[in-house]
């Protein structure tokens, strides 16, 4: 990206704009934050955002906040949730738009995602220059489901993922094994997130 | 504790919310894989340094109004250090509770050590970091380091291993002994003496690294394996004073040695100043 | 009973009350205000603004004074309200060609196209103090002006060389630099990065640095080609603009060191350059960075790399004297913990070596 186009302002005013983000940018942002890294430290439980924004539909309240707390400038990002709901994540958080998977350093998947495996896995010496996948859900519920295994997990988590992508376990079994590459997803249902870092274990439950 | 009036033209915690997300998603990765040290564009901090300009960059990411921090420095919370970094974020971080009580923290910053109180799963741990390399004193170039993490290659590590066992007879080198981290990452524990070493593996906490000045950070989840690294016939040992505290009589905690007199005098007193207390207490109860 | 030792926020404060009496110094005499220092330690505010990596000589000014005239200290004043900056934009490149030029020396030629120009320099100074300087109200008469005649263009030392081609090409890159303040630095840094790292490292650092070149440690044979010193304009393009804008001028110095090179078997004996260019009249650290600047250009012009100079991650991981100093002083924390743990491990090792060499029991003082 040049100079110059970084001081462009990232977008044009459109309907996506009307809906507001955060009410406190800061603070909302904060809360939004610790709830994913709670998420993502202790795969399977599930956290409730205490304080998300309205995104336009299809985004998600949880994967709105998700996505305001974490992405800007620096981070491009794909999403399927269409052109409304780019223009509101590009009017709050002055994203670029990824030109294709294999681009963006977060995903947001409200249908079906593309395949883990066309996603940035990053390298051996840089395993941080990987993918979050943001996938939206049905529902997430702790007790039932799937059984996850791996750091951050005592002994075992219980989680129910309603409305999972067909065949996600076995994509995200072989996304595991090239450890400590790998995609991170963060799941989100409603005001919900549960996350599953790339080192969690997953079997059927 | 008196509490100094909010800095009025910074941002909540001091860093400005490009700075907190870039620290954020760095965060992230660094959880997801656990003892990697995941470089980030560390900020100059108006604290130097070598003084935990990166235990304050990752705790002013991490924490919010509604937070109760605590911060330590040699396991106390009123050694100079730790004044000095309470109050700062006293002053940018307005709503923010303070505490010296492990118990009563959500947030723990800390340099050179774990506090006795067993560490519950509501908390993080943040922890300072001089040196975020575990290999730096056998290769100090980085480019190289690297290139040793990606491969798990640590045969450099085994024989510095081997000479601490001719020379000193034992496994433990003194403080920062390093560890395994989920059977992959060899990690540095940051200086903490070797007796804090096993309270890192499968802890209830969360635990955050940052190094400010070498622009790294890394994590370890709750619940994860840390073992320190050692040899089977030469198992892991960490020393202790061989003493008890002064004030409160422990002989399980770990011990700052205190010279009283010119004549070889000396006495023990706990490292960490809020157990130490809060034992007195319930003894005076 | 043994009470621990309490009051570090007492402490503090009365350290820093104490620090401000001291740094106010006799309070008969005047106070030295930031304008002075502005106008009349005009170096030292040029060495403050090019470690700070910020242009802003009131602001310098005034971390002088706060830092009782610790330059490093001022520094760090400086880079830690930098970097609470917004950023509004990123300046074009700038033009050292079009430079107003008030000082310019070439080495290589006695007279060259826009003359020699000594400007206002220590050089041909006896060093010898001036007393006269220690009396108030000294006023040097005006120096003399050169007549405004020629007022040629200034062509650069190593641009003729080119012409003539026995200057080595540079490759031009459009790619975007870097930008080491947001960005860690990791290895092989590459040219771009090296210079942002050099234009901002300790002048100190730099100068042993260049100077270990001079005395052999990864020799190079150095001739100045062209030092230059005046001011530039700087330039943005504002996006609603679309074409560029002047937003102000700074004074910078520039140094283009030329060296011999032997020729390789793709390419003939010619000249190759070191480059340091920095904010300020800061003379001594751009011909420093060009020397540094060419030491590191080792193994790109397939010299062997040998010495200190000319091992990138080296140099550029300890030429930032804001992390040197805060590393360094953090050895004043307290260390209890970490000395403990040394006291027991050679306490064990003493007694399993040579057990009747124990120390005397120790002494437990009484509950």
């Amino acid at each position: 990206m040049s100079a110059r186009d970084r001081l462009r302002p990232p977008v044009a005013a459109t309907a996506g704009t009307l809906l507001p983000g955060f009410a406190d940018p800061v603070l909302d942002a904060q809360s939004a934050f610790r709830a994913v890294l709670e998420a993502m430290a202790r795969p399977g439980r599930v956290q409730r955002l205490p304080r998300p924004p309205a995104p336009p539909a299809p985004i998600l309240p949880a994967a709105g906040a998700v996505l305001l707390a974490l992405v800007d400038s620096a981070t491009p990002v794909l999403t399927d949730a269409g052109a409304e709901a780019e223009a509101w994540l590009r009017f709050h958080a002055g994203c670029p738009l990824a030109d294709g998977p294999a681009e963006a350093d977060f995903l947001l998947a409200t249908g079906t995602p593309p395949p883990l495996a066309a996603l940035r896995a990053g390298t051996d010496e840089d395993p941080q220059l990987s993918a979050t996948l943001i996938l939206q859900v049905q529902a997430l519920e702790e007790g039932s489901g799937w059984r996850l295994t791996g750091p951050g997990i005592e002994r075992e988590h219980r989680l129910r993922v309603a409305g999972a992508p067909p065949g996600f376990i076995a994509e995200r079994t072989a996304n595991a094994a090239l450890f400590p590459r790998g995609v991170d997803v963060i799941l989100c249902a409603g005001d919900r997130v549960a996350a599953l870092p790339r080192t969690t274990r997953i079997e059927e439950g | 504790m008196s509490t100094p009036m909010p800095e009025s033209g910074y941002n909540f915690a001091y860093l400005d919310e490009g700075t907190k997300r870039m620290i954020r998603r760095a965060l992230l990765k660094a959880v997801a894989v656990p003892g990697h040290q995941v470089p980030f564009g560390s900020r100059e901090m108006p604290l130097p340094y070598g003084w935990g300009t990166g235990g304050i960059q990752v705790t002013a990411a991490v924490i919010g109004p509604e937070d109760t921090l605590k911060v330590i420095d040699q396991g106390a919370d009123d050694t100079t250090n730790a004044v000095s970094i309470r109050r700062f974020f006293a002053r940018v971080a307005p709503g923010l509770r303070t505490t010296e009580r492990t118990a009563e923290a959500t947030v723990i910053q800390t340099r050179h050590r774990i506090p006795e109180t067993p560490l519950s799963e509501g908390q993080v741990m943040v922890y300072q970091v001089p040196q975020p390399e575990p290999l730096y004193k056998l290769e100090p170039r980085r480019a190289e380091t690297r290139r040793l993490h990606a491969l798990a290659d640590y045969g450099l590590m085994q024989v510095k291993l081997y000479e601490d066992i001719a020379r000193q007879g034992r496994v433990g080198s003194s403080y920062d002994h390093p560890v395994m981290v989920g059977g992959r990452y060899l990690m540095a524990p940051s200086p903490i003496p070797a007796f804090d070493n096993p309270k890192m593996h499968m802890s209830p906490a969360l635990q955050l690294f940052g190094a400010g000045r070498e622009r790294r950070l890394y994590a370890v989840p709750p619940y994860t394996e840390v073992r320190s690294l050692d040899f089977e016939d030469h198992p892991f040992e960490p020393l202790r004073a061989n003493g008890h505290c002064a004030l409160c009589g422990a002989r399980d905690t770990y011990l700052d040695e205190m010279i009283t007199d010119d004549r070889g005098g000396r006495l023990f007193v706990c490292s960490d100043t809020d157990h130490c207390a809060t034992r007195r207490e319930e003894k005076a109860a | 009973m043994y009470v621990a030792v309490k009051g570090g926020e007492a402490a503090i404060s009365n350290a820093h009350a104490w620090l401000a009496e001291e740094r106010r110094g006799d309070p008969a005499l005047p106070e030295i205000g930031t304008e002075q220092i502005g106008e009349q330690l005009t170096l030292a505010v040029d060495r403050v603004m090019a470690e700070g990596s910020c242009h802003d000589p009131s602001l310098a000014a005034l971390a002088i004074k706060q830092a009782r005239g610790d330059l490093i200290e001022a520094i760090f004043l400086l880079r830690a309200y930098r970097t609470t900056l917004p950023r509004f934009g990123t300046s074009l490149p700038l033009d050292t060609g079009e430079m107003r030029v008030r000082r310019r020396i070439s080495a290589t030629y006695k007279d060259l196209p826009g003359g020699q120009v000594l400007g206002p320099t220590f050089d041909y100074t006896h060093r010898l103090l001036d007393f006269a300087l220690a009396a108030e109200g000294h006023a040097p008469p005006p120096a003399p002006e050169a007549e405004p005649g020629e007022d040629a263009a200034c062509p650069r030392v190593t641009g003729m060389l080119a012409d003539e081609g026995l200057m080595a090409g540079e490759e031009p890159s459009e790619a975007e630099p870097g930008d080491l303040t947001r960005t860690p630095l990791s290895f092989p840094a590459g040219r771009a990065l090296r210079l942002q790292n050099l234009a901002r490292a300790d002048e100190g650092f730099l100068l042993s640095m260049a100077y270990s070149t001079q005395r052999g440690y990864g020799a190079n044979h150095p001739f100045v080609g062209e030092l230059r010193q005046g001011e530039v304009t700087v330039e943005i393009v504002p996006p609603e603009l679309g074409f560029p804008i002047e937003i102000g001028e700074i004074t910078v110095t520039e140094c283009q060191m030329v060296n011999q090179f032997h020729g390789s078997r793709t390419e003939p004996p010619q000249f190759t350059r070191g480059y340091g260019l920095v904010l300020g009249r800061t003379e001594r650290r751009a011909m420093s960075m060009a020397l540094v600047d060419r030491a590191l250009r080792a193994a790109e012009l397939g010299e062997e790399v040998v010495a200190p100079a000319q091992d990138e991650e080296f140099v550029l991981s300890h030429s930032d004297n804001i992390e040197a100093t805060g590393f360094l002083e953090h050895l004043k924390l307290p260390h209890y913990v970490d000395f403990q743990s040394e006291l027991e491990i050679v306490r064990a090792m003493r007694a399993a070596a040579s057990p009747p060499a124990m120390p005397p029991v120790m002494k437990e003082a009484a509950e």
